[in-house]
């Protein structure tokens, strides 16, 4: 009797081993994937991460965010922003803790806090920079919806909303490292200035963000923010994964940060600063 | 049967009770709705009897298609063609959700939740941009 009890303790204890250190051992052995950047490294399977399998070709979207270009033209990033609002009926809470932002400005100790340092350049010091989404390649807001409301689009890489599906539980606001996602804690339409007959508005009791303007590239238009700036080249748009586009270039030529990079989500978004 | 004194009266009250709908509005089922049709287009999405039937059905596969699929193919309707959606392709002919969705909705006591986001015709109008 004792005997086959203690095996079987034995055999439970061992398997209960083997079940808490098995990820670890796989985490130990892939590849840090912390840099978004080459479609080869982001996407192929060792530096998956977590086991997901991305696919290494195919359109992954992106954004350089050129602030050299919005420190010389800050109205342009007003314009931005505006451009945002509108086409996406985003409400204007006079209270800032209602706040909804798909694109904001925040200063750069707040958009860079880990490369916080004591002689920053005279536009870190003074400058909103311009923050949206950054549609992660690894997104942990999407592995922390419980609903599937938050979801990668295989076909383009955006991490994409269904309002539709949205409970509200806010899982995906709590895990974005980037404070990309608003909550509508009261009913936004009578903040809403003037409507976009195009696009819904959103509900009470709803999660929202930027949408890399999933609609708009259906029509073969640009985002707005980008349109925006008017092909000042302080917002880049574009695909990651092929090394003719736009973004590509720009990308290869400058040096760009990110944001976070620690929190081995990958953004696909890119600041020359 | 024990008891038959109660049960018996007691079935009856309780069937008299549910269907008293019935009995109030004197076996009527009321004036059947005639939700107003956009004038000068004569063809819909598909047939008028499959739309009565199926429209939330093809609502919510054009929901999945769009937002889910990347497919946003647009749909062509006597001509023209539009893009997906309950803004975008149904409420540019049906116009008037009040005198459409709603004549139906409120007869049959539905109340789909649509309008908590999308915008009807007249709210859209009611915000119009201003240059
Ligand atoms: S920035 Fe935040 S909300 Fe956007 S994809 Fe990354 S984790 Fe998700
Ligand atoms: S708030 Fe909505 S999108 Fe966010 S995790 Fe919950 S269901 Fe998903
Ligand atoms: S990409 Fe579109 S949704 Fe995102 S910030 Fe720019 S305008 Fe707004």
């Amino acid at each position: 009797m004792d005997n086959t009890r203690r095996k079987f303790l034995k055999i439970a204890g061992a398997a209960a081993l083997a079940g808490i250190g098995a990820p670890a051992l796989v985490k130990l052995n892939s590849t840090a994937a912390f840099a978004s950047s080459e479609p080869a490294a982001g996407h192929g399977s060792a530096a998956g991460g977590h086991g997901e399998v991305v696919a290494a070709t195919g359109v992954r979207l992106g954004m350089v965010v050129d602030m050299r270009k919005f420190a010389e033209t800050p109205e342009m990033l007003d314009a931005a922003i505006a451009a945002c609002y509108k086409v996406h009926n985003i409400p204007h809470f006079p209270d800032r803790k209602n706040e909804i932002k798909w694109i904001w400005k925040a200063p750069y100790a707040n958009v860079f806090p880990e490369q916080e340092v004591l002689h920053k350049s005279e536009m870190a010091k003074s400058k909103p920079f311009a923050v949206l989404c950054n549609h992660c390649d690894n997104p942990s807001c999407v592995k922390a919806c419980p609903t599937k409301a938050t979801f990668v689009q295989p076909e383009n890489g955006i991490v994409a909303m269904d309002f539709h599906r949205c409970i509200g539980c806010r899982f995906c606001m709590a895990a974005c490292p980037y404070g990309a996602r608003s909550f509508n804690w009261q009913d936004p339409r009578p903040f809403i200035t003037s409507y976009n007959p195009d696009f819904p508005t959103r509900m009470r009791g709803v999660v929202e963000k930027c949408n890399f303007c999933g609609e708009r590239l259906a029509l073969g238009l640009e985002p707005a923010c980008v349109e925006a700036c008017q092909g000042s080249g302080a917002m880049v748009f574009g695909d990651l994964n092929d090394p003719d586009s736009e973004i590509r270039k720009v990308l290869d030529k400058e040096f760009t940060i990110q944001r976070n990079p620690a929190a081995g989500t990958r953004p696909s978004v890119y600041y020359i600063v | 049967m024990y008891n038959k004194g109660t049960i018996i009266p007691g079935l009856v009250i309780f069937i008299v009770f549910v269907t008293f709908p019935l009995w109030y509005n004197g076996l009527n089922a009321g004036t059947v709705p005639k939700p107003d049709l956009p004038i000068g287009q004569k063809e819909c999405v598909a047939p008028a009897a499959e739309m009565r039937d199926n429209h939330m059905k093809l609502l919510n596969e054009w929901r999945d298609a769009v937002l889910r699929e990347d497919d946003r193919v647009m749909v062509k309707v006597g001509g023209k063609e539009y893009r997906k959606g309950l803004q975008m392709a149904c409420m540019q002919c049906h116009n008037d959700k009040e005198k459409f969705c709603d004549s139906c909705h409120t007869y049959a006591a539905v109340q789909p939740t649509c309008w908590d986001c999308h915008l009807t015709p007249k709210e859209a109008a009611s915000k119009k941009e201003t240059h």
